[in-house]
């Protein structure tokens, strides 16, 4: 007991918050910008403080135009600058979708390695509770399948708050989703970041008898699933995937060859999602360490429901995990 | 239609391999013909047929292992005209010889069998063969668990195999060893046995024994172990619920079927009995004695010889210990036990003097029969051996 660790309890936000004012300190480069990030202080709340602390030209309010202010954060890119630019969330990232795809993601390649776009998009993503069909979208496939970007997913407190950082030194565009419905939710964390390095999945919990696969706000409802599972005998591994693009096939292809059973956890809708991309590639590297076809629990494929217990029921929660494990393994 | 059945040849037996028929389609038979020679713990035993008729279908091929009550073969009843139209049709479980069919076969197709990539991996590395395993899995499938365990099951069978096949060599004394554990563990857990013990004196059975032996050959001489056989034989006679089986409730036998112990000079024992010995005089009884004792140790006995015993006795002999408790052989509800014979210093009439007894015992089945009943046979058993000219 030396060196105890110190441990602090802090919510998601506050986590994202100190990630950001870490990344704005360490590097007098970084810049944050996106609509209401300063006297607002951030749709979520997420840069309340920032801008007294930082001034207008490092945290930037910006017109209300997605593709205008992502277009400026990748010329910012290219000019040397290490933006953070907030698409406040995946919803209206689609706006921008031509400048992410078609310029931050191509240009390195299409100048023949000329040009970096050391940028770092954050969108808030999936349900916030509440918000509706239009405001409610899991939508990590569309940037997990553009080859030139980096995509990382923030299912942790410890991810909420060092991914940022770490984004910040890849020089390609990295697109980071922030999970809206987790904002409010209080974990206790190491006070000193660890390093997180962001191309690894990570095992969350280690386990002999399923694999379970996830990110995102699948990860906490994994790990609680586990952890009921484990009173009934059941040990389950729980990987948080981390970085849905490039995927980091190691780690979940060697519990796959450990448990031989997998089950992939998320909210986003089942078809073409990063669910369905990773149950392609464990049948196509370890189909012989299977002992059971991979399943999975997606979103219900249908606009998000408002009402609060149609939007429980349209994603993914503990007990469906538990139960569709003890299906799996054939228990009780 | 009558169907001859695999006897069983006693408690401990579930089935047997059936080697030899020794009669063909066609062939008329009689009450007591040897049918079949048919292999089993015990050794090859002649099996009998307790019906008259003519063998109108044979079932069971030679070499094939079927449990106890299979039907092997039917008999029509003699006058009775040959017809096979009417029969229903009946269902067979014989039990494979091969070791891996020991598991369910199933009919489909392999590529209809639904086993997991890791199962069938794990089956070929191992020669498993994946249609003999039934899938737990969901939907059937057979699991990797599926695998790992019917391997399990054929290294065990093959253990068991290899067992078997190095008691062949030692002339099935394993064997024998195993099915008296199974009789006499079933014995121990199911029946409830009280002891009675009675010393009888047996002066004057062999002063008349001396006497009878005198006028006999040699080969032709009693034992005295004879005039025990024929004095339990005469007592039984008023002791119906000794001479009786418990199979859900008693059973009284109206044959006195004596099952003699015999044991085997490489360890273990064989029971052969000796059929309605109240109605053998003491010469047929040492008749049977002198058949029995030496086809038992050869390992030749006939089915109703295994079978049919109603009670048992087992005596020590010369030089054996002074009393014998017995273990009841399933279902039987006693075993009577006589020890070795000896002098005694024995009181009577307030005058000690010195005889030549036995201590007789009785292991009875405590829901047959209560010690009143065993005391009152021991009894009989020993007035019916002070008067041997009577037996």
């Amino acid at each position: 007991m030396e060196n105890p660790v110190m441990k602090t309890t802090l919510t998601y936000r506050e986590a994202l918050k100190q990630g950001l004012r870490e990344a704005l300190q360490n590097d007098q480069d970084v810049f944050l910008m996106g609509e209401d990030v300063g006297r607002y202080g951030g749709a979520f709340a997420v840069s309340k403080g920032l801008l007294q602390e930082f001034g207008e030209e490092r945290i930037m309010d910006v017109p209300l135009s997605e593709a205008g202010f992502v277009g400026a954060g990748i010329g910012a890119a290219i000019a040397g600058m290490k933006p953070i630019v907030e698409v406040m969330t995946v919803n209206f990232s689609l706006l921008a979708m031509d400048q992410i795809v078609n310029n931050a993601a191509t240009l390195q390649h299409m100048s023949g390695g000329q040009l970096h776009v050391p940028l770092v998009i954050r969108m808030g993503n999936g349900i916030g509770r509440q918000l509706g069909a239009q405001h409610s979208h899991s939508w990590e496939s569309f940037y997990a399948h553009i080859p030139g970007l980096i995509v990382l997913s923030a299912g942790t407190h410890e991810d909420a708050r060092g991914m940022l950082r770490l984004a910040l030194q890849s020089p390609d565009p990295v697109v980071l989703f922030e999970y809206t419905s987790m904002l409010n939710l209080e974990k206790e964390i190491d006070i000193e970041s660890p390093i997180v390095d962001i191309s690894k999945a990570k095992v969350l919990r280690k386990g002999k008898d399923i694999t379970v696969i996830t990110y995102g706000t699948g990860v906490y409802k994994s790990l609680e699933a586990a952890a009921e599972l484990a009173t009934v005998g059941i040990d389950a591994e729980v990987i948080d995937l981390r970085i849905l693009r490039p995927l980091d096939d190691f780690t979940y292809l060697a519990s796959v060859a450990k448990t031989h059973h997998v089950i992939i956890v998320e909210d986003a809708w089942r078809s073409v999602s990063v669910s369905s991309e990773v149950s392609s590639r464990i049948m196509e590297k370890k189909f012989y360490d299977l002992d059971a076809p991979v399943q999975r629990l997606c979103g219900v494929e249908v606009p998000m429901p408002y009402p609060a217990h149609l939007e429980e029921a349209a994603v993914p929660q503990k007990q469906d995990i538990v139960n569709a494990i003890k299906k799996m393994l054939r228990h009780g | 239609m009558g169907e001859f059945l695999m006897p069983s040849l006693g408690a401990d037996m579930e089935d047997g391999t059936l080697i030899e028929w020794k009669k063909k389609i066609g062939d008329s038979v009689k009450r007591g013909d040897v049918i079949a020679e048919v292999e089993t713990q015990k050794g090859l035993i002649e099996i009998e047929i307790f019906e008259e008729g003519i063998i109108e279908k044979i079932l069971i091929k030679e070499g094939t292992k079927v449990p106890v009550g299979t039907i092997m073969a039917l008999i029509s009843p003699i006058g009775v005209p040959l017809e096979t139209k009417k029969e229903k049709p009946i269902e067979l479980h014989p039990i494979e010889k091969k070791v891996t069919e020991v598991m369910p076969r199933e009919t489909a197709e392999e590529s209809h069998i639904k086993a997991s990539p890791l199962a069938k991996r794990i089956a070929e590395d191992h020669h498993i063969d994946i249609k003999q395993i039934k899938g737990s899995g969901y939907d059937g499938v057979i699991t990797k668990e599926d695998v790992e365990h019917a391997i399990e099951q054929r290294d065990t069978i093959d253990k068991e195999q290899t067992i078997l096949k190095t008691e062949k060599t030692a002339t099935d004394s394993e064997a024998i060893r195993f099915a008296i554990a199974a009789a006499m563990s079933k014995s121990n857990k199911e029946i409830p046995h009280y002891y009675l013990e009675k010393k009888i004196d047996l002066t004057k059975a062999l002063a008349w024994l001396q006497e009878a032996n005198q006028q006999r050959k040699v080969q032709a001489r009693l034992l005295p172990v004879v005039l025990f056989i024929k004095a339990i034989a005469k007592s039984l006679v008023d002791f119906p619920d000794l001479n009786a089986v418990w199979e859900n409730g008693l059973h009284t036998k109206k044959d006195i079927n004596i099952g003699f112990v015999v044991a085997l000079h490489n360890g273990g024992i064989m029971v052969p009995a000796i059929h309605q010995a109240d109605l053998k005089t003491v010469d047929e009884i040492m008749e049977a004695l002198n058949d029995l004792i030496p086809r038992a140790r050869a390992m030749k006995l006939r089915s109703s010889e295994l079978s049919d015993g109603t009670i048992t006795l087992t005596s020590m002999g010369d030089r054996g210990a002074d009393s014998v408790f017995g273990v009841i052989y399933p279902p039987q509800v006693a075993i009577i036990g006589f020890g070795s014979i000896s002098e005694q210093p024995f009181a009577e009439n307030g005058m000690l003097g010195i005889r030549t007894v036995v201590n007789a015992t009785l292991a009875g089945d405590h829901r047959a029969t209560d010690g009143l009943t065993g005391s009152r046979f021991l009894n009989v058993l020993s007035e019916n051996l002070q008067k041997p000219e009577l037996l």
